[in-house]
């Protein structure tokens, strides 16, 4: 069982909805975000491409963040899911310090937080509150480990691109591109 | 590339710009209260009440959830869509999703407010009880009626609470009722269709999107307007490889997704429509059956295109003419299953009926209308009404204000009850007060000055709403609304392929002493003696008593939320054997209009040269980003959050004459002279020409008591003063004005309210 997502750059339309259907989802406090949109722009006037991307915690193989915890309250569920104990999390910022997609963020209530793939959903058999909410479809969850999962399925049969694979964190959140 | 939040703050400070990412305070925290990161609450102790959206007109159905707070009350949680809902098939667009930030919002108004001017001439408003606001209210009503007539009362009104309202006026005896989502939107489109197809489209527009093999965006910016059904079938469509043509002088979200971009220069569209018909007709490439089958005016119309050429259009609109015959081919390949959007805000240049009726007739050409892929038939389901006696007739209406004006139109003009209203309205028929229930005049209806001059003149105006609006700002009474997540309202019957029923429920009490708009009308009607118009005491017994009369219950709605039910006619699309008749003069689809013709207008779309920016000026375009709905949302907690003030788009070009850099604040000046109140931010991007600039509409807020949307960014209205208007219709051609930039912060004059 490995969780992962797939997310089509060629359907998404950058509307946000991912994000605040994660706040609301969550009850995030507004002023913080465990997602988040990001464009590109290509080249000049009238050739132009845009990529937008929805992006959050790359749930990594290989887990600076994870590492770096004193407390041992970052830490990997079932299905390669990173999660964070509240109530161990001593606010220290070193696992901020050493995710290189900036994924967390540190809670007014006082400890680190960051994307869970929604795992009080995935539990009862839902998607993530992002995924289940996408109005172009564009957003795909399941079990990489399992070659006949949707997920699976999209991630061969397309271009898939991760962000900063130089950084060397296995990402497992594909764009399709 | 490291990928950062940082990174898209800068990208959109524009958008999620003032996350407190690293600023929040951890020094010194100690953990005196422990959470659990598992007892995240999920749907199981949750309980959810159907509902259908009021943040834009698509009103998607859903539910929403209320959980249990850290005191054990019960609160609005979050707002998911209904599976069985046609309009977002179980997915709400953002502003549906943050639709909760409307109840959340710390700024609503909370109770019945008066205008009192002081003994230092000051007008301020007061807190009054409720009572005593329907009284007030309802003596005004009776005496303009006595002075004047019921008819010099007009409603504005926009949304589902609307509907009560202008019973309330029926009754009343006014027929003087409008709203801007006719004039300042869709009426060139609704009439342009109507005069082609004998058919208007209606909401939601019938468009086979998810089974087009061709969508041209020509003035529809889908996705970054997230009309929800469409954005979704448009999501389809190109999963299907579906190609997309969009013509747009922005690099739009969706032009990012074509296979053909065609970045015109605004106000050309007609030309560039003319042309593609040349070519289909020249090449005949056009559905030569349907077209023998179903239309009238062919002849005419291919005589009329004759010399719109691709090379005669490229002059005009700087499209390559090899670009026009392929894209012209790409859609006729793709016949009957293509689409020529017909937009949606069509109120542009003034001959925008005109515009629309080029749209209609290429979609004619290409047989999409009542084929897959292209137009389909919508049902709408259909229930009794509730029993009430018939309204009174009144004496005029407000197409008596100027009778000679606007044939076309078949709905109310707002403009033309804001020209009844204005001082400079010396003869004939006349406005006196206003009532105006959840639509946002001043910022909504071009050349606010004119408006607000029109206020200025009425001897009472009442406002709904349920925040402090600009409008408000000018009420002598403001009556604060519940939102439509804390009252019951009409059953939604939209049109779609499928008919369907839904419905509203409140999930939460009216907010401090909010009233549904039911309530308030009720209640006023009962000081007019016109209680038979209201005849109930909660409005669920409208609906319960309307949904037995069909077999089914409030009590079942309340389970389903949304009622499927089966097409009465199997015509979801025309069948090839048979004869249509179409609604038109002709009984056909009308390439050359007679109906145009004997109202003085050209019977077949014609190209008219609009003016162009003066030196040093560019045309101002304005839009809609997918998170917001104008000024209706512009100080949603949750939706400013993602993006909390416009900016202004300025290519590279012009951005580097001007020595502007992104980031920067602006302050614009348009061609006659008015001068933004606010500055803008510059978005320097090779996404648009060099002779536009955009921002999009709804910012810039000028009443102080919104916390949020005060002051942020500019307010695309203030620069609309060179108002076109279309005389098939009477609506207001807005991307007529021309803006330069101040860099240094002009003068100030006191412009808030
Ligand atoms: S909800 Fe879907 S389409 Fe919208 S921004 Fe998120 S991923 Fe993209
Ligand atoms: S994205 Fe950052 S926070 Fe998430 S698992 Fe990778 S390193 Fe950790
Ligand atoms: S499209 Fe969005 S704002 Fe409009 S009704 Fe649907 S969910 Fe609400």
């Amino acid at each position: 069982m490995r969780y992962g997502m797939a997310i089509d750059t060629r359907k998404c339309v950058g509307c946000s909805d991912c994000v605040v259907a994660c706040q609301t989802e969550n009850s995030i406090p507004h002023g913080y975000t465990r997602d988040w949109i990001s464009e590109t722009v290509e080249g000049m006037y009238p050739n132009l491409a845009l990529e937008i991307r929805s992006e959050r915690c790359n749930h990594c193989d290989d887990t600076p963040c994870v590492r770096t915890c004193p407390t041992g309250s970052s830490h990997i569920i079932e299905g390669g899911i990173v999660k964070v104990t509240h109530e161990e999390c001593i606010g220290c910022g070193a696992c901020i310090e050493s995710c290189p997609y900036d994924a967390r963020y540190f809670h007014p209530e006082g400890y680190v937080d960051k994307c869970t793939f929604c795992d009080h959903r995935v539990k009862n058999g839902q998607d993530p509150a992002c995924v289940s909410v996408c109005p172009t479809h564009c957003m795909y969850f399941g079990d990489l480990d399992d070659p006949n999962s949707e997920i699976s399925k999209v991630v061969a049969k397309n271009k898939v691109k991760v962000l900063a694979p130089e950084a060397g964190t296995k990402p497992q959140i594909f764009y399709l591109v | 590339m490291k990928t950062t939040r940082r990174d898209f703050i800068k990208i959109s400070s524009l958008g999620i710009g003032g996350l407190a990412l690293s600023t929040s305070p951890i020094l010194g925290w100690v953990p005196s209260f422990l959470k659990e990161d598992d007892n995240t609450p999920d749907d199981s102790t949750a309980k959810r009440y159907p509902n259908y959206c009021e943040v834009c007109f698509w009103n998607c159905a859903g539910w929403v959830y209320t959980n249990k707070d850290k005191d054990g009350n019960e609160k609005i949680w979050k707002i998911i869509g209904n599976d069985d809902d046609p309009n977002s098939n179980g997915r709400f667009c953002p502003r549906g999703t943050g639709g909760i930030g409307m109840y959340y919002d710390k700024d609503r108004l909370r109770k019945p407010l008066k205008r009192v001017t002081g003994e230092d001439g000051n007008q301020t408003f007061v807190e009054i009880e409720w009572d005593e606001a329907i009284d007030i209210v309802a003596k005004k009503m009776k005496e303009i009626k006595t002075k004047y007539g019921p008819e010099s009362f007009a409603l504005f009104k926009h949304g589902t609470s609307g509907k009560h309202f202008a019973t309330l006026f029926k009754a009343y005896g006014s027929k003087n009722m409008a709203g801007p989502a006719y004039s300042q939107c869709k009426a060139p489109r609704e009439e342009g269709f109507r005069m082609t197809f004998g058919h208007p489209l209606h909401s939601p527009e019938p468009l086979d999107i998810r089974n087009t093999r061709c969508l041209v965006l020509i003035g529809s910016h889908l996705g970054e307007n997230m009309h929800n059904g469409q954005v979704q079938e448009m999501s389809e469509a190109i999963e299907n490889g579906a190609s997309i043509i969009t013509v747009d002088p922005r690099f739009s979200t969706a032009a990012s997704k074509s296979k053909f971009w065609l970045p015109i220069k605004p106000s050309t569209d007609i030309a560039l429509l003319l042309a593609w018909m040349h070519v289909i007709i020249k090449e005949k490439r056009y559905d030569i059956d349907y077209v023998e089958k179903n239309t009238s005016g062919f002849e005419q119309l291919k005589n009329h295109v004759k010399n719109f050429t691709p090379e005669w259009a490229y002059g005009i609109t700087t499209i390559k003419p090899d670009i026009i015959r392929k894209t012209a081919r790409e859609m006729a390949a793709a016949s009957p299953a293509v689409i020529i959007h017909p937009g949606r805000h069509a109120t542009w240049y003034g001959d925008d009926t005109q515009r629309s009726r080029a749209i209609a007739i290429l979609n004619a050409l290409l047989g999409s209308w009542g084929r897959r892929g292209g137009f389909f038939n919508p049902e709408k389901a259909k229930l009794p009404k509730y029993p009430m006696p018939a309204f009174p007739k009144p004496k005029w209406s407000w197409r008596d204000i100027a009778p000679d004006k606007y044939p076309l139109a078949k709905m109310g003009v707002t403009n033309l009850l804001i020209d009844g209203s204005h001082p400079d309205k010396k003869e004939g028929h006349k406005i006196k007060a206003w009532f105006v229930v959840g639509t946002n005049l001043p910022v909504t209806i071009p050349n606010s000055k004119r408006t607000i001059e029109a206020i200025h003149n009425q001897e009472f105006i009442v406002v709904v709403d349920t925040m402090p609006s600009e409008m408000a700002g000018y009420a002598d009474i403001v009556l604060p609304e519940a939102t439509y997540l804390e009252r019951y309202d009409d059953l939604r019957l939209a049109q779609h392929r499928e008919p369907t029923i839904a419905l509203r429920m409140p999930a939460a009490k009216p907010y401090a002493e909010t009233r549904p708009g039911w309530k308030m009308c009720k209640d006023i009607a009962g000081k007019l003696g016109l209680s038979e118009y209201f005849n109930y005491n909660d409005y669920s017994e409208v609906l319960d008593w309307q949904l037995k009369k069909i077999g089914s219950s409030l009590d079942e709605m309340k389970e389903i939320g949304v009622m499927k039910l089966d097409r009465k006619y199997n015509d979801l699309y025309f069948h090839e054997h048979m004869e249509h008749e179409f609604e038109t003069p002709t009984g056909k689809i009308e390439f050359y209009s007679n109906g145009m013709l004997a109202a003085g207008f050209a019977p077949m779309p014609v190209y008219t040269k609009h003016p162009e920016p003066p030196k040093g000026f560019y045309r101002l375009i304005y839009g809609r980003a997918p998170m917001h709905t104008f000024s209706r949302t512009t100080n949603n907690p949750y939706l400013m959050e993602l993006m909390k003030e416009n900016a202004l788009w300025v290519n590279p070009k012009t951005a580097k004459d001007w020595g502007l850099k992104t980031g920067q604040r602006v302050w614009l000046q348009n061609h006659q002279g008015a001068v933004s109140t606010f500055s803008i931010a510059v978005r320097v991007t090779e996404r648009i020409r060099q002779d536009s600039v955009y921002m999009v509409h709804g910012f810039g807020r000028l009443n102080k008591k919104l916390t949020k949307g005060y002051g942020a960014g500019i307010s695309d209205t203030e620069m609309v003063t060179d108002v076109k208007i279309d005389k098939e219709t009477g609506s207001t051609g807005m991307r007529s004005n021309f803006v330069t930039f101040l860099t240094e912060e002009p003068e100030k004059k006191e412009k808030t309210v």
